[in-house]
């Protein structure tokens, strides 16, 4: 493993709110390890938003369940690392070194996390009020009365209609954009500072989507709390954050500001990953006219890497047009491309916006196949 | 029952702007799931889930259907292939009315009319290999039996850039694009002319979506398939479809050719739908029209038109008529009364 520049932190500023550094979480399974989280390092600001963006397998997922240290154990563990963490009340600590006693005051208070699937993550015996004003009593010293009455108060900040009757209904009685509002009024109850959306918007439609974001960015307005929002939707990234993390095979390949990531990418895959994707204010574009061939969609050939077995150089190697014989030797460092913007990719530097290196032929002939 | 008499002989909404025959033909397709209940099990009520849709598609074209969860799309493209049976009207497929069909019938017409499912991981049988997966359609048509089976799995696994060694190993061994691309040569094994592809890559990983539309739009233009493409994602229907249907709640709200539609959406859903799909570029700060609240339930549709209730537009006379799908300029149809705000 190299980890050479991954110890030195990108530009740390004063209001930093979690910074984790060179985090390694593994899964010890019958088959072997895997290396789910492979040193991964990335600061978050207070009242920033910042982007984990991936696919299946990338480790995005697990980086968030590691800061909330929600890893079942075993087969799953932190193996190093460090998450130091700013609390409401001032004080940093490293949240992977803590009892579980401090955590479960960190967890619902300090720290919340919204879930991809509202139906799965709220409890259908309980009524949401019943389960909004657990997160209230138990951080707060609340009474049932007080606590239930700031459900309430939770359920009209988050937009629900009729929150004094909506309160005492069950999860199955609401849509899914209704349970989305649901998760993040509980996740947002006790003003946390830091709030960890993980897919929020995957499983509902689109104008619902737009809802749902829209709520969070007004929501982050007045509360001013920092979101870590785990997608794999690119759109969603332009729209809500301020930074951007790009993951592949465990490990961060690329971060920085929003605009630097889609204006001026330097890293393969993130570059592949903006080019695969159809766009909806491009899409007049693709159809030129009657009877003109259609644009082609530019496809990053072959499959997510198997975490059980990684390549031994860079994880993305193998599907890289860019690759070049020295990629494959070892894991490149995640090296400043400048102004806080990283890359690991050993020929970012030739990734200037006009002048992209020649794509290797090899590469190039593979297109489609696997 | 509601009185909807938009269908007149002479311009069939959604007719295609060609002067060919069209291959499929959706007359006024109705399907309605009846809630039982009571003492007697009586039905009480109807979801329904589609409600007089109309359209037609030409041969070699590529249709999208889009919509949100509950707006029926996946019923309606189950329904005219019959894997459910429709409540009302008609399915014509090359001049025949295939809801008419007797079983055996059905089953000849179900090899030029296939499906892709959305779920790779649920739609192909984890007990069988790829071989008996993709060999199974061939059997039931009693196509390419013998020797010649073998080597037509191995073509078709060619064809959607597998290898023929892989038709020995079973899904689990395959990653969700791979097993997407089976279920593409499942479909294609009987030389089907029509194919209704329902949200085949929604389910897939993003670097892996673009492969598979590729893939999808380059065996389209191979084999001049018809597609009816239902999916959720816009960006996706926009790029790979000649024209798009836009359902709501079990309706056709417009029709248009997918450049039209872009550019030019004429009903209020569309807008709202187009404006709600977020944007990968960061610079761009639209102003969005967010709709309010939830798609109604179908069991009890809003009277008049169904997308009233969400519709910043929305007038008295909107919840009195149904509005009926009509064309407002060549090949653009549209379900809204309204034209002076769009």
């Amino acid at each position: 493993m190299t980890l050479t520049k991954d110890s030195a932190l990108p530009n740390r500023h004063a209001e930093t709110l979690l910074s984790v550094t060179n985090l390694k979480t593994y899964f010890f399974t019958d088959d072997g390890v895997v290396k789910s989280v492979d040193g991964v390092t990335f600061h978050l600001g207070k009242g920033e938003t910042l982007a984990v963006v991936g696919e299946s397998g990338s480790g995005k997922s697990v980086t968030s369940l590691s800061a909330m240290r929600l890893i079942p154990t075993p087969p799953g563990k932190i193996v190093e690392g460090e998450m130091l963490f700013t609390g409401k009340d001032g004080k940093t600590g490293d949240l992977a070194k803590m009892s579980e006693a401090q955590m479960r005051k960190i967890r619902g208070n300090d720290i919340s996390m919204i879930f991809q699937e509202p139906m799965t993550s709220l409890n259908p015996v309980y009524t949401v009020g019943d389960q909004i004003a657990e997160a209230v009593s138990l951080h707060q010293g609340k009474n049932r009365k007080e606590a239930m009455l700031a459900a309430t108060e939770m359920l009209r900040l988050v937009g629900i209609p009729a929150p004094e009757k909506r309160v005492h209904e069950y999860p199955h009685q609401m849509s899914g954009g209704m349970r989305q509002r649901v998760m993040i009024a509980m996740a947002l109850s006790c003003n946390p500072a830091l709030l960890i959306a993980d897919e929020p918007t995957t499983a509902l439609d689109v104008t619902i989507q737009a809802q749902i974001l829209d709520l969070m960015r007004k929501l982050q307005k007045e509360i001013g709390m920092s979101i870590l929002f785990i997608t794999h939707n690119l759109g969603v990234v332009a729209e809500m954050a301020d930074r951007v993390v790009v993951m592949y095979g465990g490990r961060v390949v690329e971060e920085g500001d929003v605009v630097e990531i889609f204006q001026a990418p330097r890293h393969p895959y993130t570059m592949g990953l903006l080019n695969s994707i159809p766009r909806v204010d491009h899409a007049a574009e693709y159809h030129a006219g009657p009877g003109q061939k259609k644009e082609r969609l530019e496809a990053i050939p072959g499959n997510v890497p198997n975490p059980l077995n990684l390549p031994p150089g860079c994880p993305f190697e193998p599907r890289c047009k860019y690759a070049i014989p020295e990629c494959s030797k070892a894991v490149p460092a995640l090296e400043d491309t400048g102004g806080g913007h990283m890359s690991r990719c050993i020929r970012w530097k030739e990734f200037e916006n006009e002048a992209r290196p020649a794509v290797s032929q090899s590469q190039n002939a593979m297109g489609e196949a696997l | 029952m509601t009185a909807n008499f938009n269908t007149t002989p002479a311009t069939v909404p959604g007719a295609v702007v060609s002067a060919a025959p069209p291959l499929l033909k959706v007359q006024n397709l109705e399907k309605y799931f009846p809630i039982r209940g009571g003492l007697l099990s009586r039905v009480v009520a109807n979801v329904k889930a589609v409600n007089d849709v109309s359209f037609e598609l030409a041969k070699g074209e590529v249709v999208g259907l889009v919509g949100e969860s509950g707006s029926g799309k996946t019923t309606a493209g189950r329904a005219i292939l019959r894997l459910i049976e429709p409540t009302g009207g008609q399915v014509i497929f090359n001049g025949t009315d295939v809801t008419k069909l007797n079983k055996s019938d059905m089953r000849d017409y179900r090899r030029q009319m296939q499906i892709i499912f959305q779920d790779p991981f649920a739609s192909l049988n984890p007990r069988m290999t790829v071989s008996d997966i993709i060999g199974e359609a061939l059997d039931i048509h009693k196509l390419h039996q013998g020797s010649a089976r073998t080597d037509r799995i191995s073509s078709l696994l060619q064809k959607v850039g597998l290898r023929p060694e892989h038709m020995r190993r079973y899904p689990h061994e395959f990653s969700g694009g791979q097993r997407q691309r089976i279920g593409i040569a499942r479909a294609l094994a009987v030389d089907p002319s029509f194919i209704v592809a329902d949200e085949p890559v929604s389910a897939l990983d993003v670097s892996i979506q673009a492969q598979v539309v590729n893939l999808m739009q380059d065996l389209q233009e191979e084999l001049g398939l018809t597609v009816l493409f239902i999916a959720h994602d816009l960006a996706v229907v926009e790029y790979i479809c000649d024209r798009i249907i836009v359902m709501y709640l079990g309706r056709i709200m417009e029709i248009a050719s997918s450049r039209e539609l872009n550019r030019n959406p004429k009903h209020p859903y569309t807008e709202a739908l187009l404006s709600a799909a977020p944007v990968p570029d960061p610079t761009v700060k639209r102003q969005r029209i967010i709709l309010e609240g939830d798609i109604p339930s179908p069991i009890n549709p809003p009277s008049g038109c169904v997308f009233r209730t969400r519709c910043r537009y929305a007038i008295d006379d909107c919840a009195k008529i149904i509005p009926e799908l009509r064309e407002v300029s060549p090949g653009h149809f549209k379900a809204c009364i309204r034209d002076d705000v769009l």
